[in-house]
């Protein structure tokens, strides 16, 4: 018998387990094994006294489901618990998320540095929604790190970026972007939806905010928008004056302050209390247990995405038809190196590439893919494609493409689960297809 | 609110509003490294309701300044110059875990100045781990992690937040992980394995005491909580099933009514 004294270890679950239970507690729930979907706008209050502490976060509770469900409230537990941040809170959209992140951080007159390769969507926001409420944007490349630096200005309130940039898998290197942002006294908030928590944890390098468009790979059916934002708890609301709302009593919640009251979950709060209460995107309880279901089968998926998308990089590196790829495993993508040490667990399933023949080429292979849907997402289990220039950014001019990175010959591709030699059999005949053209512009 | 005492400042939260000298004083004392964050669910309620709600943070920790005080016998003589310092004769203790201890120590040391004392997840002693004890004076975080796996029931380590999108273990790893851990989390965890004088000061408690024990607290298990409490005379004893040690987080609405009958009803209100 060894008489080895065992050491201590925490027994706190662990990714896969959490995908599938945290949040949740079914003895509170009638046993039900499965989340209740609790399709109810509001809740009885036990007496007067009551009513007034739940409006007044003097306890827990639902009030109206527009500030909070327990179907929704499961989902944003569990979102936490995946990326080992403090507190939730789930919206109708990722879009929504980063709208309710950056009205619960600023106010008219504020700056935020931002980088350049985002979501087109994300772009019109920082670009044209968001001055019209004050809040003005410096776009910085997500490689120039430097850049994020110098574009910081006395009224700068935070950073942003996606952690893999839309389309072209630039990645911004978030330990030294983050380092930049707290030396400012700064918080960084990243979009994270191409990585989800499986493949990145960003609070783990830095990161203070975390945003999901919960619609995409969390999900993965498919079937129902959703986003999220997370917080990580670390960043200090009262290290400056920056964010007086946080930190002093706020008259837009009751003389309240948020950061002395709850400290790590500040931020949450004051997104709650005070963005679902004004903008309101509340999050559906329907469709917060449709991601729930999702969520289960996280790590299970998103395996089985990063070896298709290997494999689709191989395939399309020596394809004839391509003229080049990118993706964060390919060798000589600049950021290779950068994207082993922050997605240990694989680089992700959204590919870009170029296509021979350019624009027309990239339609005619979009127009005869019959396996791949062309449409406008990315993350679903199924294998997707769109020709940017013509869809999710089209509303770009030519220069603000350009800066973004993009090619009238880019094909994005979010590979999805199905069998590799159906996506390559598919891509074959979009290839034929892309050819065509060329031939008869050549007779 | 901030003011200071033997020359440091210290915060406490006073639940959202204005500290009023007029109202009866209940202070909330937090466990080993922590902070006054952990009371939220239980302050504003009173700070709403005819109380100063003051939720402080020891010394040395949260927002409040200075070195933490290594035993418990100052922290309890602390707390009592905490009464003084914020110009009040009496008050009403309420204390969770380590402190537990230090306002067990603080009533039998002023009995005068105590009216109430509420006890969460308390016992006469709370020796420590030898292992978890040298890991947090060693500044590892491996000490937050394991506390916070012993200090939350099995149906806390799931979630279920009472706060809507709020989970429990990471919030209160943040919390434990705010100060440096060696100089909160180890100090605490030394003078807690140091402290002895528990049985013998709650002999000495003769005011209204009211114990808080959860089924699944390991850290101060039900039938230690029983002992601390029988040898205080006439101490209510109230146990909540399927919960851990963190008991004012994991069940706060069921901790916040146990508590709220026992002080009104020994320690009454300013009536508005």
């Amino acid at each position: 018998m060894s008489d080895k004294k065992k050491e201590l270890k925490p027994n706190t679950y662990k990714f896969d387990t959490l995908s599938l239970h945290a949040g949740y507690q079914p003895h509170k729930n009638a046993g039900s094994r499965q989340v209740p979907i609790y399709q109810t706008t509001s809740y009885l209050f036990d007496d007067v006294d009551h009513a007034a502490a739940l409006f007044n976060l003097e306890r827990g509770g639902h009030i109206y489901s527009r500030i909070s469900n327990p179907t929704v409230g499961v989902l944003e537990e569990r979102v936490a618990s995946l990326e080992g941040g403090t507190a939730a809170l789930a919206t109708s959209s990722g879009m929504s998320a980063i709208f309710l992140t950056v009205m619960t951080l600023c106010e008219a007159g504020d700056h935020l540095v931002v980088s350049s390769q985002l979501y087109g969507g994300t772009v019109n926001l920082f670009r044209l929604t968001l001055p019209k409420f004050g809040i003005k944007c410096t776009f910085v490349k997500p490689r120039d790190t430097e850049g994020f630096k110098k574009a910081i200005q006395k009224n700068t309130k935070g950073i942003f970026g996606e952690l893999v940039g839309n389309p072209g898998n630039e990645i911004m290197n978030m330990p030294e972007i983050a380092k930049i942002a707290h030396d400012a006294g700064i918080p960084l908030m990243v979009d994270a939806t191409y990585q989800t928590p499986y493949l990145c944890k960003p609070f783990e390098h830095g990161a203070d905010i975390v945003i999901h468009s919960l619609t995409k790979w969390m999900a993965g059916h498919g079937s129902s928008m959703a986003g999220i934002l997370v917080e990580g708890g670390k960043f200090d609301w009262m290290q400056n004056d920056k964010f007086p709302t946080m930190t002093k009593p706020y008259d837009g919640y009751h003389g309240l302050s948020f950061a002395e009251e709850f400290g790590p979950t500040a931020f949450t709060m004051k997104a709650r209390a005070e963005g679902m209460r004004d903008f309101g995107p509340c999050l559906s309880p329907q469709n917060a247990w449709n991601v729930l279901q999702g969520i289960e089968t996280l790590s299970v998926r998103m395996k089985k995405h990063c070896s298709n998308a290997e494999e689709m990089v191989k395939y399309l590196s020596n394809h004839e038809s391509v003229a080049w790829v990118s993706h964060p495993s390919v060798p000589d993508h600049p950021d290779h190196e950068l994207a082993k040490k922050l997605l240990p667990n694989g680089r992700g399933s959204m590919i870009a590439f170029g296509i021979k023949g350019g624009k027309d080429a990239g339609v005619a292979f979009i127009n005869n893919v019959k396996l791949a849907s062309h449409l406008a997402n990315v993350g679903d289990t199924r294998t997707l494609v769109i020709h940017p220039a013509s869809g999710t950014h089209s509303q770009m001019d030519e220069a603000t493409l350009k800066f973004a990175g993009l090619s009238h010959d880019m094909i994005r591709l979010s590979v999805g689960i199905e069998d590799i030699d159906d996506i390559k059999n598919d891509f074959e005949i979009g290839f034929r297809a892309s050819r065509k053209p060329r031939l008869v512009s050549n007779q | 609110m901030k003011f200071k005492v033997n020359g440091h400042e210290v915060f406490a939260s006073t639940g959202g509003r204005p500290f009023d000298k007029k109202k009866p004083l209940i202070i909330f004392v937090h466990g080993s490294g922590l902070t006054h964050m952990t009371w939220v669910l239980q302050t504003r309620y009173f700070a709403f309701h005819g109380y100063n709600s003051l939720a402080i943070d020891l010394p040395g920790h949260g927002l409040s300044s200075g070195k933490s005080l290594k035993s418990i016998e100052d922290m309890a003589d602390w707390v009592s110059d905490v009464i003084d310092a914020v110009g009040h004769k009496e008050a009403s203790l309420v204390g969770h875990s380590q402190g537990c201890l230090v306002t067990v120590e603080c009533t039998a040391r002023y009995p005068n100045k105590i009216k109430t004392l509420s006890l969460m997840g308390g016992a006469g002693a709370i020796p420590m781990n030898p292992e978890l004890l040298s890991l947090a004076e060693n500044n590892d975080p491996k000490a937050v992690d394991l506390m916070m796996d012993w200090a939350h029931g099995p149906a806390g380590h799931f979630g279920g937040h009472p706060v809507p999108g709020l989970y429990h273990i990471n919030t209160g790893t943040m919390l434990a992980k705010s100060r440096t851990i060696q100089n909160t989390l180890g100090v605490d965890f030394r003078a807690c394995d140091n402290y002895k004088n528990g049985f013998e000061a709650a002999k000495k408690i003769k005011c209204p005491t009211l114990s808080i024990l959860a089924t699944d607290d390991k850290m101060c298990p039900v039938k230690e909580g029983k002992k601390l409490a029988s040898l205080i005379d006439g101490s209510q004893v109230d146990i909540i099933d399927n919960c851990g040690h963190m008991m004012l987080l994991e069940e706060a609405d069921r901790v916040l009514t146990v508590l709220k009958k026992f002080i009104t009803t020994n320690y009454p209100p300013l009536s508005s």
